[in-house]
């Protein structure tokens, strides 16, 4: 069984955002980029597939800039077996919205016939959490989302899923796209030796034009501002003195 | 045009995540209409008939809506979309999953987890773990949508509306519900409790979340937790609050041994008033805080509790 991981280029988790003051986004130039780490856990989870015997080929994919080929190097470099670049942004500005990356994707399951999608269950940067579901509606698959265990059987995947309450654990018809949720699994780092062989791996490069697919955005940005700031609060001396502030002063308790 | 509202159920009884999104598919403009859609949903549908503002409510009751599988209730919603130019839910594990389907289907954009309506195409949403408020005008004629039950205020009651039996989606055969684990818990929802007690990493194990309970108790609270803390197996995954977990926005949110990662600030960091207690003055959750305690949390957990006692009898 072949799994197609698709990969995003975002703003590493640890930068602190800056809003531009033309309120036409946010400050991407010289920031820290990485892969999403929702995909990471993807591209970690084929890996153990392979690992253990059910996944024979991993191909990466990623939809952006140019720049996106240094995160389907790492993909490579954790073990994924090659990839694919769609070149879809001239610049780091340009977010290709999710329905435009499902599209782009079921085209590449067309040629590539997986048997699953491991992917992110959310991009950290625009936060939309809505690819995966778009994809499974595109190509009339099966959706497992916010996955924390997967067992592929024959035919089907079971599927634990992370939901408000609890637990759910569905069965779903294969092939099927699962996105994963942060308690799947650890995803490991890529060793000096592997980052130097996957410079080796194929990265074939395409545009949306070989696909034949529209990525003009459906969403307009008509701006983007800070969000409202909290007014610096006080420090308190004892349990006490809290408890008689949230009484008396706050009025909460 | 009408806005189409996906009812938000659990076990069978209507969530007061559905009342929230109302308030926001109100602003949308046009007549509400809620769906719900179940095994057995009778009594939500009469429920969500009282919601202030819905004009007619639907039961769709079905075997294969009875887990909230995506496939057929995302089918189920597609089909009676002609009738609708916004199609709603709020952004709740389930929501989020069904609804970014029912945009595919429809060929749209989804607009998720909106925290204001500006227009009925326009709409405010945070990007960046809420370190940036975008505004985004849709070029889609369909719109469809999720709401952060956080940002909206509870729509009120109203005499019942008519309440409309439909058919259910069927089984598509794609996906099968196995089995479910859901956390006990006799405290309100993390996302509707008006106050809410989390405690993160520095808890240092599952039986120590005791001593939170306690303090909720007390309160009335409910618990959460950061990244951390469920990572860790110290509490469930349902309790994880932030970027990625439960939005929530209560009168009074006391955050313990955590220390205040923009990912968990993202997801509390709109709480009216918001306490602190880490031992390390320099904790990030400091800069939020309204009332900081830097103190060991195994001191002053227990005295809190012991503090209530006095006040709250
Ligand atoms: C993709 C992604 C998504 C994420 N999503 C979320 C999310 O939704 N929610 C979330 O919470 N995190 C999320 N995180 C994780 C986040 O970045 C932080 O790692 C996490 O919030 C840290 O949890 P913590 O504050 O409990 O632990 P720590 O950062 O380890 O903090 C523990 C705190 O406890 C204090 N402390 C230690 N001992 C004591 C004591 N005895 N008494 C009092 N204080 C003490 C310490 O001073 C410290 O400040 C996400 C990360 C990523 C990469
Ligand atoms: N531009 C992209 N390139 C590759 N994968 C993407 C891209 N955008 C989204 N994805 C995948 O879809 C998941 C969910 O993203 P989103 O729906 O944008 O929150 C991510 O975790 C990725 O696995």
């Amino acid at each position: 069984m072949k799994v197609l991981v698709p990969v995003k280029r975002v703003i590493d988790y640890n930068v602190k955002v800056r809003v531009k003051a033309d309120q036409s986004g946010v400050d991407l130039a010289n920031v820290k980029m990485s892969m999403n780490p929702f995909d990471e856990i993807a591209v970690e989870e084929a890996i153990r597939l392979k690992e253990g015997g059910k996944a024979t080929e991993i191909v990466a994919v990623s939809i952006g800039v140019k720049q996106s080929q240094e995160t389907l190097r790492t993909a490579l470099a954790m073990g994924a077996d090659r990839a694919i670049l769609i070149e879809a942004a001239e610049t780091v500005d340009t977010d290709i919205e999710p329905l435009a990356v499902a599209k782009l994707l079921a085209k590449v399951v067309e040629e590539e016939q997986p048997g699953l999608v491991l992917m992110g269950k959310q991009a950290i940067d625009n936060d939309m959490n809505a690819t995966g579901q778009m994809l499974s509606a595109i190509l009339g698959w099966a959706q497992a989302t916010f996955a924390s265990k997967v067992e592929i059987g024959e035919g089907e995947a079971i599927v634990t899923r992370e939901v408000d309450g609890g637990m759910q654990t569905i069965k779903v018809k294969t092939p099927a796209i699962v996105t994963v949720d942060l308690r799947l699994n650890e995803p490991r780092y890529a060793s000096l030796p592997n980052i130097m062989k996957a410079k080796k791996k194929p990265l074939d490069t395409k545009t949306p034009a070989d696909y034949g697919v529209d990525v003009a955005p459906r969403l307009q940005i008509v701006k983007v501002v800070e969000p409202a700031s909290r007014k610096a609060g006080v420090k308190v001396g004892s349990v006490a003195e809290l408890v008689d502030k949230l009484k008396n002063e706050a009025g909460v308790i | 045009m009408a806005v189409l509202l996906l009812a938000e159920i659990d076990a069978g009884a209507l969530s007061d995540a559905t009342h929230k999104a109302m308030t926001a598919a109100k602003a949308m403009g046009g007549d509400v209409h809620v769906l719900c859609a179940g095994d057995g949903c009778q009594s939500a549908a009469a429920e969500a008939a009282k919601i202030e503002g819905v004009s007619k409510s639907f039961c769709a009751s079905d075997p294969a809506h009875g887990a909230k599988l995506a496939e057929p209730i995302a089918k189920l919603i597609v089909e009676k979309s002609g009738d609708y130019e916004h199609l709603v839910a709020a952004a709740t594990a389930s929501g989020k999953n069904i609804m970014a389907r029912v945009a595919g289907l429809l060929d749209v954009m989804i607009i998720s987890d909106i925290t204001g309506v500006e227009s009925s195409d326009t709409f405010e949403r945070p990007i960046y773990a809420g370190n940036a408020m975008a505004t985004v005008k849709t070029t889609d004629a369909k719109k469809v949508i999720t709401v952060r039950t956080a940002s909206f205020a509870a729509a009120g009651e109203q005499a019942p509306a008519p309440v409309e039996e439909i058919g259910g989606a069927g089984d598509d055969g794609l996906s099968a519900f196995v089995s479910e684990q859901k956390s006990e818990s006799d405290r309100p929802q993390l996302t509707s409790a008006k106050v809410v007690i989390s405690g993160g990493r520095a808890m240092g194990s599952a039986d120590n979340f005791a001593l939170i309970d306690k303090v909720a108790d007390k309160l009335g609270a409910a618990v959460g937790a950061s990244r951390a803390a469920v990572d860790s197996g110290y509490a469930p995954n349902d309790y994880q609050v932030g970027q990625t977990g439960k939005v929530v926005a209560p009168d009074l949110y006391i955050a313990v041994g955590i220390s205040g990662a923009i990912q968990h600030l993202a997801g509390m960091k709109d709480s009216k008033v918001i306490v602190a207690i880490n031992k390390d003055e320099e904790a990030p959750i400091f800069q939020v805080a309204d009332y900081g305690l830097v103190a060991d949390l195994f001191d002053a957990v227990p005295e809190l509790e012991q503090e209530l006692a006095k006040v709250k009898g």
